[in-house]
Protein backbone atom coordinates (compact mmCIF):
# COMPACT_ATOMS: atom_id res chain seq x y z
CA UNK A 1 0.00 0.00 0.00
CA UNK A 2 2.82 2.26 0.87
CA UNK A 3 4.38 1.70 -2.51
CA UNK A 4 1.11 2.17 -4.40
CA UNK A 5 0.19 5.27 -2.49
CA UNK A 6 3.54 6.73 -3.24
CA UNK A 7 2.93 6.03 -6.94
CA UNK A 8 -0.52 7.62 -6.81
CA UNK A 9 0.84 10.45 -4.83
CA UNK A 10 3.59 10.95 -7.32
CA UNK A 11 1.06 10.85 -10.17
CA UNK A 12 -1.24 13.23 -8.39
CA UNK A 13 1.56 15.63 -7.91
CA UNK A 14 2.62 15.46 -11.51
CA UNK A 15 -0.83 15.45 -13.00
CA UNK A 16 -1.57 19.12 -13.58
CA UNK A 17 1.70 19.79 -15.34
CA UNK A 18 1.50 16.58 -17.45
CA UNK A 19 -2.03 17.19 -18.59
CA UNK A 20 -1.19 20.66 -19.71
CA UNK A 21 1.83 19.36 -21.56
CA UNK A 22 -0.18 16.59 -23.16
CA UNK A 23 -2.79 19.05 -24.36
CA UNK A 24 -0.18 21.12 -26.08
CA UNK A 25 1.44 18.20 -27.87
CA UNK A 26 -1.90 16.72 -28.90
CA UNK A 27 -2.93 19.82 -30.78
CA UNK A 28 -2.95 18.87 -34.42
CA UNK A 29 -0.72 20.93 -36.62
CA UNK A 30 -2.26 21.17 -40.04
CA UNK A 31 0.32 21.95 -42.70
CA UNK A 32 -2.46 22.65 -45.17
CA UNK A 33 -5.48 24.27 -43.60
CA UNK A 34 -7.54 24.17 -46.72
CA UNK A 35 -8.02 20.48 -47.30
CA UNK A 36 -10.89 19.34 -49.43
CA UNK A 37 -13.38 16.85 -48.03
CA UNK A 38 -13.71 13.54 -49.81
CA UNK A 39 -16.03 10.60 -49.29
CA UNK A 40 -16.06 7.10 -50.70
CA UNK A 41 -19.60 6.00 -51.47
CA UNK A 42 -19.97 2.27 -51.95
CA UNK A 43 -22.75 1.16 -54.26
CA UNK A 44 -22.84 -2.26 -55.92
CA UNK A 45 -19.21 -2.86 -56.64
CA UNK A 46 -16.59 -5.39 -55.66
CA UNK A 47 -14.46 -3.00 -53.56
CA UNK A 48 -11.76 -3.31 -56.20
CA UNK A 49 -11.95 0.44 -56.78
CA UNK A 50 -11.41 1.11 -53.08
CA UNK A 51 -8.51 -1.32 -53.08
CA UNK A 52 -7.10 0.61 -56.05
CA UNK A 53 -7.35 3.84 -54.07
CA UNK A 54 -5.56 2.14 -51.18
CA UNK A 55 -2.94 0.78 -53.59
CA UNK A 56 -1.46 4.25 -53.71
CA UNK A 57 0.13 3.02 -50.43
CA UNK A 58 2.15 5.87 -48.92
CA UNK A 59 0.65 8.14 -51.54
CA UNK A 60 -2.81 7.68 -50.04
CA UNK A 61 -1.47 8.81 -46.66
CA UNK A 62 0.12 11.85 -48.32
CA UNK A 63 -3.20 12.70 -49.96
CA UNK A 64 -5.05 12.33 -46.65
CA UNK A 65 -2.33 14.27 -44.81
CA UNK A 66 -2.07 17.23 -47.10
CA UNK A 67 -4.96 17.53 -49.47
CA UNK A 68 -8.07 15.68 -48.45
CA UNK A 69 -9.98 14.70 -45.36
CA UNK A 70 -11.85 11.45 -45.70
CA UNK A 71 -15.26 12.30 -44.27
CA UNK A 72 -17.17 9.22 -45.38
CA UNK A 73 -16.32 5.65 -46.29
CA UNK A 74 -17.98 2.38 -45.43
CA UNK A 75 -14.79 0.70 -44.28
CA UNK A 76 -12.52 3.66 -43.61
CA UNK A 77 -14.51 6.31 -41.75
CA UNK A 78 -16.84 5.81 -38.82
CA UNK A 79 -19.70 7.85 -40.25
CA UNK A 80 -23.15 6.43 -40.80
CA UNK A 81 -24.94 8.93 -43.00
CA UNK A 82 -23.64 10.65 -46.09
CA UNK A 83 -22.30 14.04 -44.99
CA UNK A 84 -21.73 17.23 -46.97
CA UNK A 85 -18.49 16.97 -48.91
CA UNK A 86 -16.51 18.49 -51.75
CA UNK A 87 -15.86 15.30 -53.69
CA UNK A 88 -17.77 12.03 -53.62
CA UNK A 89 -15.91 9.07 -55.09
CA UNK A 90 -18.68 6.65 -55.99
CA UNK A 91 -17.84 3.01 -56.58
CA UNK A 92 -20.29 0.54 -58.07
CA UNK A 93 -23.56 0.71 -59.92
CA UNK A 94 -26.93 1.30 -58.27
CA UNK A 95 -29.25 -1.60 -57.60
CA UNK A 96 -32.60 -0.01 -58.41
CA UNK A 97 -34.37 -2.81 -56.54
CA UNK A 98 -32.72 -1.67 -53.32
CA UNK A 99 -34.35 1.39 -51.76
CA UNK A 100 -31.35 2.26 -49.62
CA UNK A 101 -28.98 2.30 -52.60
CA UNK A 102 -31.29 4.58 -54.56
CA UNK A 103 -31.72 6.85 -51.55
CA UNK A 104 -27.98 7.03 -50.95
CA UNK A 105 -27.03 7.86 -54.52
CA UNK A 106 -29.59 10.67 -54.51
CA UNK A 107 -28.20 11.94 -51.20
CA UNK A 108 -24.70 11.77 -52.64
CA UNK A 109 -25.73 14.12 -55.43
CA UNK A 110 -27.31 16.50 -52.93
CA UNK A 111 -24.41 16.49 -50.50
CA UNK A 112 -21.38 16.49 -52.81
CA UNK A 113 -20.16 19.41 -54.90
CA UNK A 114 -18.40 17.06 -57.32
CA UNK A 115 -19.57 13.52 -57.97
CA UNK A 116 -16.93 11.22 -59.43
CA UNK A 117 -17.89 7.83 -60.84
CA UNK A 118 -14.94 5.64 -59.91
CA UNK A 119 -14.52 2.54 -62.01
CA UNK A 120 -16.37 0.68 -64.71
CA UNK A 121 -19.51 -0.14 -62.71
CA UNK A 122 -20.25 3.40 -61.54
CA UNK A 123 -19.42 4.82 -64.98
CA UNK A 124 -20.82 2.26 -67.40
CA UNK A 125 -22.41 -0.58 -65.44
CA UNK A 126 -19.54 -2.89 -66.33
CA UNK A 127 -19.93 -6.48 -65.13
CA UNK A 128 -23.12 -5.65 -63.19
CA UNK A 129 -24.81 -5.14 -66.58
CA UNK A 130 -24.83 -8.92 -66.84
CA UNK A 131 -26.63 -9.53 -63.54
CA UNK A 132 -29.91 -11.43 -63.76
CA UNK A 133 -30.54 -11.67 -60.01
CA UNK A 134 -30.70 -14.83 -57.97
CA UNK A 135 -27.68 -14.17 -55.77
CA UNK A 136 -27.93 -14.82 -52.06
CA UNK A 137 -29.03 -13.29 -49.81
CA UNK A 138 -31.05 -10.86 -51.93
CA UNK A 139 -32.04 -12.90 -55.02
CA UNK A 140 -34.56 -10.27 -56.09
CA UNK A 141 -31.83 -7.69 -56.61
CA UNK A 142 -31.46 -8.04 -60.34
CA UNK A 143 -31.41 -4.63 -61.96
CA UNK A 144 -28.30 -2.45 -61.76
CA UNK A 145 -27.66 0.89 -63.42
CA UNK A 146 -24.56 3.05 -63.68
CA UNK A 147 -24.95 6.06 -61.40
CA UNK A 148 -25.20 8.41 -64.37
CA UNK A 149 -28.61 6.94 -65.20
CA UNK A 150 -29.96 8.24 -61.89
CA UNK A 151 -27.97 11.38 -61.10
CA UNK A 152 -25.80 13.92 -62.89
CA UNK A 153 -22.17 12.84 -62.70
CA UNK A 154 -19.31 15.30 -63.04
CA UNK A 155 -16.24 13.17 -63.66
CA UNK A 156 -15.60 9.60 -64.80
CA UNK A 157 -12.62 7.51 -63.78
CA UNK A 158 -13.19 4.50 -66.05
CA UNK A 159 -11.36 1.20 -65.80
CA UNK A 160 -11.84 -2.15 -64.12
CA UNK A 161 -10.26 -1.71 -61.74
CA UNK A 162 -9.50 1.98 -62.20
CA UNK A 163 -5.78 2.47 -61.74
CA UNK A 164 -4.38 3.82 -58.47
CA UNK A 165 -2.52 6.43 -60.52
CA UNK A 166 -5.61 7.83 -62.25
CA UNK A 167 -7.52 8.00 -58.95
CA UNK A 168 -4.51 9.81 -57.43
CA UNK A 169 -4.27 12.22 -60.37
CA UNK A 170 -7.97 13.07 -60.18
CA UNK A 171 -7.75 13.62 -56.39
CA UNK A 172 -4.80 15.99 -56.86
CA UNK A 173 -6.47 17.81 -59.72
CA UNK A 174 -9.73 18.13 -57.75
CA UNK A 175 -7.70 19.69 -54.91
CA UNK A 176 -5.96 22.10 -57.31
CA UNK A 177 -9.30 22.96 -58.90
CA UNK A 178 -10.89 23.83 -55.57
CA UNK A 179 -7.94 25.27 -53.66
CA UNK A 180 -5.15 26.03 -56.11
CA UNK A 181 -3.78 29.23 -57.65
CA UNK A 182 -5.45 30.53 -60.83
CA UNK A 183 -2.72 28.82 -62.85
CA UNK A 184 -3.25 25.50 -61.08
CA UNK A 185 -7.01 25.84 -61.50
CA UNK A 186 -6.50 26.24 -65.24
CA UNK A 187 -4.31 23.15 -65.38
CA UNK A 188 -6.78 21.11 -63.31
CA UNK A 189 -9.66 22.25 -65.50
CA UNK A 190 -7.82 21.19 -68.64
CA UNK A 191 -6.81 17.88 -67.08
CA UNK A 192 -10.30 17.02 -65.84
CA UNK A 193 -12.07 18.20 -69.00
CA UNK A 194 -11.88 14.91 -70.96
CA UNK A 195 -13.02 12.97 -67.90
CA UNK A 196 -15.92 15.40 -67.51
CA UNK A 197 -16.76 15.02 -71.18
CA UNK A 198 -16.75 11.26 -70.71
CA UNK A 199 -19.33 11.74 -67.95
CA UNK A 200 -21.47 13.85 -70.27
CA UNK A 201 -21.17 11.37 -73.12
CA UNK A 202 -23.23 8.65 -71.53
CA UNK A 203 -23.47 5.55 -69.43
CA UNK A 204 -22.86 2.84 -71.99
CA UNK A 205 -19.48 1.59 -73.11
CA UNK A 206 -17.93 -1.53 -74.54
CA UNK A 207 -15.59 -2.67 -77.29
CA UNK A 208 -18.33 -1.64 -79.73
CA UNK A 209 -17.56 2.01 -78.96
CA UNK A 210 -14.13 1.45 -80.46
CA UNK A 211 -15.84 0.14 -83.59
CA UNK A 212 -18.53 2.78 -83.92
CA UNK A 213 -16.67 5.85 -82.66
CA UNK A 214 -13.09 5.19 -83.74
CA UNK A 215 -12.66 2.45 -86.35
CA UNK A 216 -15.86 3.07 -88.32
CA UNK A 217 -15.11 6.79 -88.17
CA UNK A 218 -11.80 6.21 -89.91
CA UNK A 219 -9.71 7.27 -86.95
CA UNK A 220 -7.91 4.08 -85.85
CA UNK A 221 -4.21 3.95 -86.68
CA UNK A 222 -3.37 0.72 -84.87
CA UNK A 223 -1.34 1.99 -81.91
CA UNK A 224 -2.42 -0.86 -79.63
CA UNK A 225 -3.65 1.16 -76.61
CA UNK A 226 -7.01 -0.61 -76.51
CA UNK A 227 -5.51 -4.08 -76.24
CA UNK A 228 -3.13 -2.90 -73.52
CA UNK A 229 -5.99 -1.37 -71.54
CA UNK A 230 -8.45 -4.27 -71.77
CA UNK A 231 -8.61 -5.98 -68.35
CA UNK A 232 -9.95 -9.25 -69.79
CA UNK A 233 -7.64 -9.54 -72.80
CA UNK A 234 -10.59 -9.47 -75.17
CA UNK A 235 -8.75 -7.37 -77.76
CA UNK A 236 -6.11 -8.61 -80.17
CA UNK A 237 -4.73 -6.99 -83.29
CA UNK A 238 -5.17 -8.61 -86.69
CA UNK A 239 -3.19 -6.90 -89.43
CA UNK A 240 -2.63 -4.01 -87.04
CA UNK A 241 -6.29 -3.35 -86.27
CA UNK A 242 -8.17 -4.18 -83.06
CA UNK A 243 -10.43 -7.21 -83.02
CA UNK A 244 -12.62 -7.72 -79.97
CA UNK A 245 -13.88 -11.02 -78.71
CA UNK A 246 -17.18 -9.47 -77.82
CA UNK A 247 -18.34 -12.35 -75.60
CA UNK A 248 -15.43 -11.59 -73.30
CA UNK A 249 -16.15 -7.86 -73.14
CA UNK A 250 -17.36 -6.79 -69.69
CA UNK A 251 -18.42 -3.29 -70.82
CA UNK A 252 -15.93 -1.36 -68.67
CA UNK A 253 -15.05 1.31 -71.24
CA UNK A 254 -11.29 1.10 -70.67
CA UNK A 255 -10.39 0.45 -74.32
CA UNK A 256 -12.42 3.33 -75.65
CA UNK A 257 -11.17 5.82 -73.09
CA UNK A 258 -7.53 4.74 -73.37
CA UNK A 259 -7.61 5.16 -77.15
CA UNK A 260 -5.79 8.33 -78.27
CA UNK A 261 -8.35 8.69 -81.05
CA UNK A 262 -11.39 8.59 -78.76
CA UNK A 263 -10.25 11.80 -77.10
CA UNK A 264 -6.95 13.58 -77.01
CA UNK A 265 -6.14 16.90 -75.39
CA UNK A 266 -3.40 19.01 -76.95
CA UNK A 267 -3.69 21.31 -73.90
CA UNK A 268 -2.68 18.54 -71.52
CA UNK A 269 -0.81 15.62 -73.07
CA UNK A 270 2.12 17.55 -74.63
CA UNK A 271 2.76 18.94 -71.12
CA UNK A 272 3.20 15.42 -69.77
CA UNK A 273 6.67 16.05 -68.43
CA UNK A 274 5.80 19.05 -66.27
CA UNK A 275 2.48 17.55 -65.12
CA UNK A 276 4.16 14.31 -64.03
CA UNK A 277 6.80 16.34 -62.22
CA UNK A 278 4.06 18.36 -60.51
CA UNK A 279 2.34 15.16 -59.38
CA UNK A 280 5.65 13.78 -58.07
CA UNK A 281 6.30 17.02 -56.18
CA UNK A 282 2.91 17.22 -54.49
CA UNK A 283 3.09 13.55 -53.52
CA UNK A 284 6.41 14.01 -51.72
CA UNK B 1 11.96 26.71 -83.49
CA UNK B 2 8.43 26.43 -84.73
CA UNK B 3 5.62 24.36 -83.23
CA UNK B 4 5.75 21.95 -86.16
CA UNK B 5 8.92 20.34 -84.82
CA UNK B 6 7.72 20.20 -81.21
CA UNK B 7 9.79 21.07 -78.16
CA UNK B 8 13.37 19.92 -78.27
CA UNK B 9 16.55 20.53 -76.36
CA UNK B 10 18.95 19.73 -79.16
CA UNK B 11 19.02 18.43 -82.71
CA UNK B 12 21.88 16.68 -84.47
CA UNK B 13 22.59 14.49 -87.43
CA UNK B 14 23.84 11.15 -86.18
CA UNK B 15 24.95 7.66 -87.17
CA UNK B 16 25.65 4.56 -85.14
CA UNK B 17 29.29 3.51 -84.68
CA UNK B 18 28.21 -0.15 -84.58
CA UNK B 19 28.93 -1.55 -88.06
CA UNK B 20 26.81 -4.65 -87.45
CA UNK B 21 23.78 -2.52 -86.63
CA UNK B 22 24.34 -0.24 -89.62
CA UNK B 23 24.48 -3.23 -91.96
CA UNK B 24 20.73 -3.80 -91.48
CA UNK B 25 19.62 -0.37 -90.35
CA UNK B 26 17.09 1.81 -92.15
CA UNK B 27 19.26 4.91 -91.88
CA UNK B 28 21.65 5.77 -89.04
CA UNK B 29 20.72 2.83 -86.79
CA UNK B 30 19.70 5.26 -84.05
CA UNK B 31 16.85 3.32 -82.41
CA UNK B 32 18.66 -0.04 -82.29
CA UNK B 33 21.89 1.50 -81.02
CA UNK B 34 20.17 3.63 -78.39
CA UNK B 35 18.19 0.66 -77.07
CA UNK B 36 21.28 -1.55 -77.14
CA UNK B 37 23.16 1.05 -75.07
CA UNK B 38 20.23 1.51 -72.66
CA UNK B 39 19.92 -2.28 -72.22
CA UNK B 40 23.65 -2.64 -71.60
CA UNK B 41 23.65 0.18 -69.03
CA UNK B 42 20.50 -1.02 -67.26
CA UNK B 43 18.59 2.14 -68.22
CA UNK B 44 15.92 -0.15 -69.64
CA UNK B 45 15.16 -3.81 -68.87
CA UNK B 46 13.71 -4.38 -72.32
CA UNK B 47 12.27 -2.56 -75.29
CA UNK B 48 9.03 -2.95 -77.21
CA UNK B 49 10.04 -3.07 -80.86
CA UNK B 50 8.54 -4.10 -84.19
CA UNK B 51 9.94 -7.59 -84.61
CA UNK B 52 9.46 -10.06 -87.45
CA UNK B 53 5.90 -11.38 -87.81
CA UNK B 54 4.35 -14.48 -89.34
CA UNK B 55 4.48 -13.16 -92.89
CA UNK B 56 7.21 -11.38 -94.85
CA UNK B 57 7.44 -7.69 -93.96
CA UNK B 58 4.61 -8.00 -91.42
CA UNK B 59 5.81 -6.66 -88.07
CA UNK B 60 4.74 -7.98 -84.70
CA UNK B 61 5.29 -6.11 -81.44
CA UNK B 62 8.02 -7.88 -79.51
CA UNK B 63 9.81 -7.29 -76.27
CA UNK B 64 13.54 -7.32 -76.92
CA UNK B 65 15.71 -7.96 -73.91
CA UNK B 66 18.91 -8.86 -75.77
CA UNK B 67 21.12 -7.34 -78.45
CA UNK B 68 20.21 -10.22 -80.80
CA UNK B 69 16.49 -9.55 -80.42
CA UNK B 70 17.05 -5.87 -81.14
CA UNK B 71 19.04 -6.80 -84.24
CA UNK B 72 16.14 -8.89 -85.51
CA UNK B 73 13.84 -5.88 -85.34
CA UNK B 74 16.03 -3.41 -87.27
CA UNK B 75 14.66 -1.50 -90.22
CA UNK B 76 11.37 0.15 -91.13
CA UNK B 77 8.47 -2.06 -92.23
CA UNK B 78 6.03 0.63 -93.36
CA UNK B 79 3.00 -1.14 -91.95
CA UNK B 80 1.26 -1.33 -88.61
CA UNK B 81 2.90 -2.73 -85.49
CA UNK B 82 0.65 -2.04 -82.47
CA UNK B 83 3.61 -1.62 -80.11
CA UNK B 84 1.57 0.10 -77.40
CA UNK B 85 -0.48 -3.11 -77.02
CA UNK B 86 2.51 -4.58 -75.12
CA UNK B 87 3.02 -1.69 -72.76
CA UNK B 88 1.21 -3.19 -69.78
CA UNK B 89 2.22 -6.73 -70.66
CA UNK B 90 5.88 -5.64 -70.56
CA UNK B 91 5.50 -4.66 -66.91
CA UNK B 92 3.46 -7.77 -66.04
CA UNK B 93 4.25 -11.03 -67.84
CA UNK B 94 7.74 -9.80 -68.72
CA UNK B 95 8.29 -8.16 -65.33
CA UNK B 96 10.08 -5.10 -66.70
CA UNK B 97 10.48 -2.14 -64.35
CA UNK B 98 12.09 0.08 -66.96
CA UNK B 99 10.45 -0.17 -70.35
CA UNK B 100 11.76 1.13 -73.64
CA UNK B 101 9.35 1.61 -76.52
CA UNK B 102 9.75 2.72 -80.10
CA UNK B 103 6.85 4.05 -82.09
CA UNK B 104 5.35 6.45 -84.55
CA UNK B 105 4.20 9.92 -83.47
CA UNK B 106 0.65 8.63 -82.81
CA UNK B 107 2.06 5.85 -80.65
CA UNK B 108 4.06 8.40 -78.65
CA UNK B 109 0.80 10.33 -78.17
CA UNK B 110 -0.78 7.08 -76.95
CA UNK B 111 2.07 6.45 -74.51
CA UNK B 112 1.90 9.95 -73.02
CA UNK B 113 -1.90 9.90 -72.81
CA UNK B 114 -1.51 6.54 -71.08
CA UNK B 115 0.94 7.99 -68.59
CA UNK B 116 -1.26 10.97 -67.72
CA UNK B 117 -4.59 9.14 -67.99
CA UNK B 118 -3.77 5.52 -67.12
CA UNK B 119 -7.29 4.16 -67.54
CA UNK B 120 -6.38 0.54 -68.09
CA UNK B 121 -2.64 0.86 -67.58
CA UNK B 122 -2.10 0.20 -63.91
CA UNK B 123 1.44 0.84 -62.63
CA UNK B 124 2.72 1.66 -66.11
CA UNK B 125 3.13 5.46 -65.89
CA UNK B 126 6.42 5.53 -64.02
CA UNK B 127 7.93 2.55 -65.83
CA UNK B 128 8.39 4.17 -69.24
CA UNK B 129 12.13 4.70 -69.16
CA UNK B 130 12.79 5.56 -72.80
CA UNK B 131 10.29 6.32 -75.56
CA UNK B 132 11.90 6.68 -78.96
CA UNK B 133 9.79 8.19 -81.72
CA UNK B 134 10.27 7.90 -85.44
CA UNK B 135 9.34 10.52 -88.03
CA UNK B 136 6.21 9.47 -89.87
CA UNK B 137 4.33 10.96 -92.78
CA UNK B 138 1.80 8.11 -92.87
CA UNK B 139 1.57 4.37 -92.43
CA UNK B 140 0.13 1.58 -94.59
CA UNK B 141 -2.03 -1.45 -93.90
CA UNK B 142 -0.20 -4.73 -94.55
CA UNK B 143 -2.39 -5.50 -97.53
CA UNK B 144 -1.39 -2.18 -99.09
CA UNK B 145 2.25 -3.17 -98.83
CA UNK B 146 1.42 -6.49 -100.52
CA UNK B 147 -0.36 -4.63 -103.31
CA UNK B 148 2.40 -2.07 -103.77
CA UNK B 149 5.13 -4.72 -103.86
CA UNK B 150 3.35 -7.25 -106.03
CA UNK B 151 1.14 -5.15 -108.31
CA UNK B 152 3.13 -1.96 -108.64
CA UNK B 153 6.74 -2.97 -108.05
CA UNK B 154 6.26 -6.48 -109.47
CA UNK B 155 8.21 -8.11 -106.67
CA UNK B 156 7.30 -10.96 -104.39
CA UNK B 157 7.19 -9.61 -100.88
CA UNK B 158 9.55 -12.32 -99.64
CA UNK B 159 12.15 -11.22 -102.17
CA UNK B 160 12.08 -7.58 -101.03
CA UNK B 161 15.30 -6.68 -99.23
CA UNK B 162 14.54 -3.12 -98.23
CA UNK B 163 11.77 -0.54 -98.48
CA UNK B 164 12.41 3.14 -98.24
CA UNK B 165 10.43 6.34 -98.53
CA UNK B 166 12.45 9.39 -99.48
CA UNK B 167 13.00 11.99 -102.16
CA UNK B 168 9.38 11.70 -103.27
CA UNK B 169 9.52 7.96 -103.91
CA UNK B 170 8.50 4.74 -102.18
CA UNK B 171 11.35 2.49 -103.26
CA UNK B 172 11.33 -1.31 -103.24
CA UNK B 173 14.72 -3.06 -103.42
CA UNK B 174 14.93 -6.79 -104.10
CA UNK B 175 17.43 -9.35 -102.91
CA UNK B 176 18.66 -9.75 -106.49
CA UNK B 177 19.32 -6.07 -106.93
CA UNK B 178 16.18 -4.74 -108.61
CA UNK B 179 15.27 -1.22 -107.52
CA UNK B 180 11.73 0.02 -108.19
CA UNK B 181 10.92 3.57 -107.13
CA UNK B 182 7.18 4.23 -107.04
CA UNK B 183 6.11 7.88 -107.14
CA UNK B 184 4.30 8.83 -103.93
CA UNK B 185 1.30 9.94 -105.96
CA UNK B 186 0.80 6.25 -106.76
CA UNK B 187 1.13 5.14 -103.15
CA UNK B 188 -1.00 7.87 -101.51
CA UNK B 189 -4.32 6.13 -102.01
CA UNK B 190 -3.08 3.03 -100.20
CA UNK B 191 -2.27 4.92 -97.00
CA UNK B 192 -3.99 4.08 -93.75
CA UNK B 193 -6.94 6.50 -93.45
CA UNK B 194 -6.43 6.97 -89.70
CA UNK B 195 -3.14 8.71 -90.49
CA UNK B 196 -4.86 11.60 -92.22
CA UNK B 197 -5.97 13.25 -88.98
CA UNK B 198 -2.50 13.04 -87.40
CA UNK B 199 -0.97 16.42 -86.53
CA UNK B 200 2.53 15.28 -85.63
CA UNK B 201 5.36 14.51 -88.04
CA UNK B 202 8.48 14.26 -85.91
CA UNK B 203 7.17 12.47 -82.79
CA UNK B 204 6.91 15.59 -80.64
CA UNK B 205 6.14 13.60 -77.52
CA UNK B 206 9.03 11.13 -77.62
CA UNK B 207 12.07 11.36 -75.36
CA UNK B 208 14.24 11.15 -78.45
CA UNK B 209 12.90 11.16 -82.00
CA UNK B 210 14.68 10.36 -85.23
CA UNK B 211 14.24 9.89 -88.94
CA UNK B 212 16.11 10.10 -92.21
CA UNK B 213 14.70 13.43 -93.35
CA UNK B 214 17.14 16.32 -93.08
CA UNK B 215 20.30 14.23 -92.95
CA UNK B 216 22.56 12.77 -95.65
CA UNK B 217 22.07 9.14 -96.75
CA UNK B 218 22.98 6.69 -94.00
CA UNK B 219 22.54 9.31 -91.31
CA UNK B 220 19.52 10.26 -89.19
CA UNK B 221 18.19 13.51 -87.85
CA UNK B 222 17.80 13.25 -84.07
CA UNK B 223 15.69 15.49 -81.82
CA UNK B 224 16.45 15.22 -78.12
CA UNK B 225 13.31 16.34 -76.36
CA UNK B 226 12.78 15.43 -72.69
CA UNK B 227 15.06 15.52 -69.63
CA UNK B 228 15.20 11.73 -69.72
CA UNK B 229 16.01 11.75 -73.41
CA UNK B 230 18.66 14.40 -72.95
CA UNK B 231 20.37 12.45 -70.20
CA UNK B 232 20.38 9.13 -72.07
CA UNK B 233 21.40 10.68 -75.39
CA UNK B 234 24.31 12.58 -73.81
CA UNK B 235 25.55 9.43 -72.07
CA UNK B 236 25.28 7.31 -75.21
CA UNK B 237 27.19 9.86 -77.29
CA UNK B 238 29.84 10.14 -74.56
CA UNK B 239 30.09 6.33 -74.59
CA UNK B 240 30.93 6.48 -78.29
CA UNK B 241 27.72 4.91 -79.59
CA UNK B 242 27.18 7.62 -82.20
CA UNK B 243 29.03 9.87 -84.58
CA UNK B 244 27.28 13.24 -84.66
CA UNK B 245 27.34 16.33 -86.83
CA UNK B 246 25.75 19.69 -86.10
CA UNK B 247 22.39 19.77 -87.87
CA UNK B 248 23.15 23.12 -89.52
CA UNK B 249 26.30 21.64 -91.05
CA UNK B 250 24.45 18.98 -93.05
CA UNK B 251 22.29 19.10 -96.16
CA UNK B 252 19.34 19.29 -96.56
CA UNK B 253 19.07 20.03 -92.83
CA UNK B 254 16.19 21.25 -90.70
CA UNK B 255 14.74 23.32 -93.50
CA UNK B 256 13.44 20.19 -95.22
CA UNK B 257 12.19 18.68 -91.95
CA UNK B 258 10.27 21.88 -91.25
CA UNK B 259 8.87 21.96 -94.77
CA UNK B 260 7.63 18.37 -94.64
CA UNK B 261 6.25 18.81 -91.10
CA UNK B 262 4.25 21.81 -92.24
CA UNK B 263 3.06 19.94 -95.31
CA UNK B 264 1.80 17.02 -93.25
CA UNK B 265 0.23 19.10 -90.51
CA UNK B 266 -1.35 21.53 -92.98
CA UNK B 267 -2.82 18.75 -95.10
CA UNK B 268 -4.15 16.85 -92.11
CA UNK B 269 -5.53 19.93 -90.39
CA UNK B 270 -7.54 20.44 -93.55
CA UNK B 271 -8.78 16.83 -93.33
CA UNK B 272 -9.80 17.40 -89.72
CA UNK B 273 -11.69 20.56 -90.74
CA UNK B 274 -13.40 18.76 -93.61
CA UNK B 275 -14.66 16.09 -91.22
CA UNK B 276 -16.90 18.68 -89.60
CA UNK B 277 -18.97 19.07 -92.77
CA UNK B 278 -18.48 15.60 -94.22
CA UNK B 279 -22.14 14.75 -94.70
CA UNK B 280 -25.24 16.80 -95.25
CA UNK B 281 -25.71 18.69 -92.02
CA UNK B 282 -23.71 15.94 -90.32
CA UNK B 283 -20.03 15.59 -89.67
CA UNK B 284 -17.55 12.96 -88.61
CA UNK B 285 -16.13 12.69 -85.12
CA UNK B 286 -12.99 14.65 -84.28
CA UNK B 287 -10.91 13.24 -81.44
CA UNK B 288 -9.11 16.44 -80.47
CA UNK B 289 -10.48 18.42 -77.54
Amino acid sequence: MGLLSSVFKKNDQQKPADVAKAEITKKEVKPVVDKITVGHVHMSGCTGCLVSLADNYGGLLTILDKYADLVYGLTLADVRHIPKMDVALVEGSVCINDKLSVEEIKQTREKAAIVVAVGGCASYGNITRFCRGGQQNQPQHEAFLPIGDLIKVDVYIPGCAPTPQLIRNVCIMAYLLLKGSPEQKALATNYLKPLMMAAQKGTSACFCDLMTEVIDQGLCMGCGSCAAACPVRAITHEYGKPQGTRDLCIKCGACYNQCPRSWFSFDVVPEYESIMELIDTVMK
Amino acid sequence: MGAELGKYKSCVSARSTDKAILAGAQDGGIVTTLFAYALEEGIIDGAIVAGPGDMPWKPRPMIATTYEELMAARGTKYNISPNVSFIKEATRSYGLDKVGIVGTPCQMQAVRKGQLYPIGLRDVSDKIALAVGIFCMENFPYQSIVQLAEDHAAMKLESVKKMEIGKGKFTFMSERGAVVPLPLKVTHKYEQPGCHVCLDYVANLADVSCGSVGSPDGWSTVFVRSKKGDDIWAKSVAAGCFETKAIDSVKPGLELVTKLANEKIGKNQKTVEERKTFGVGKGLRIPYI
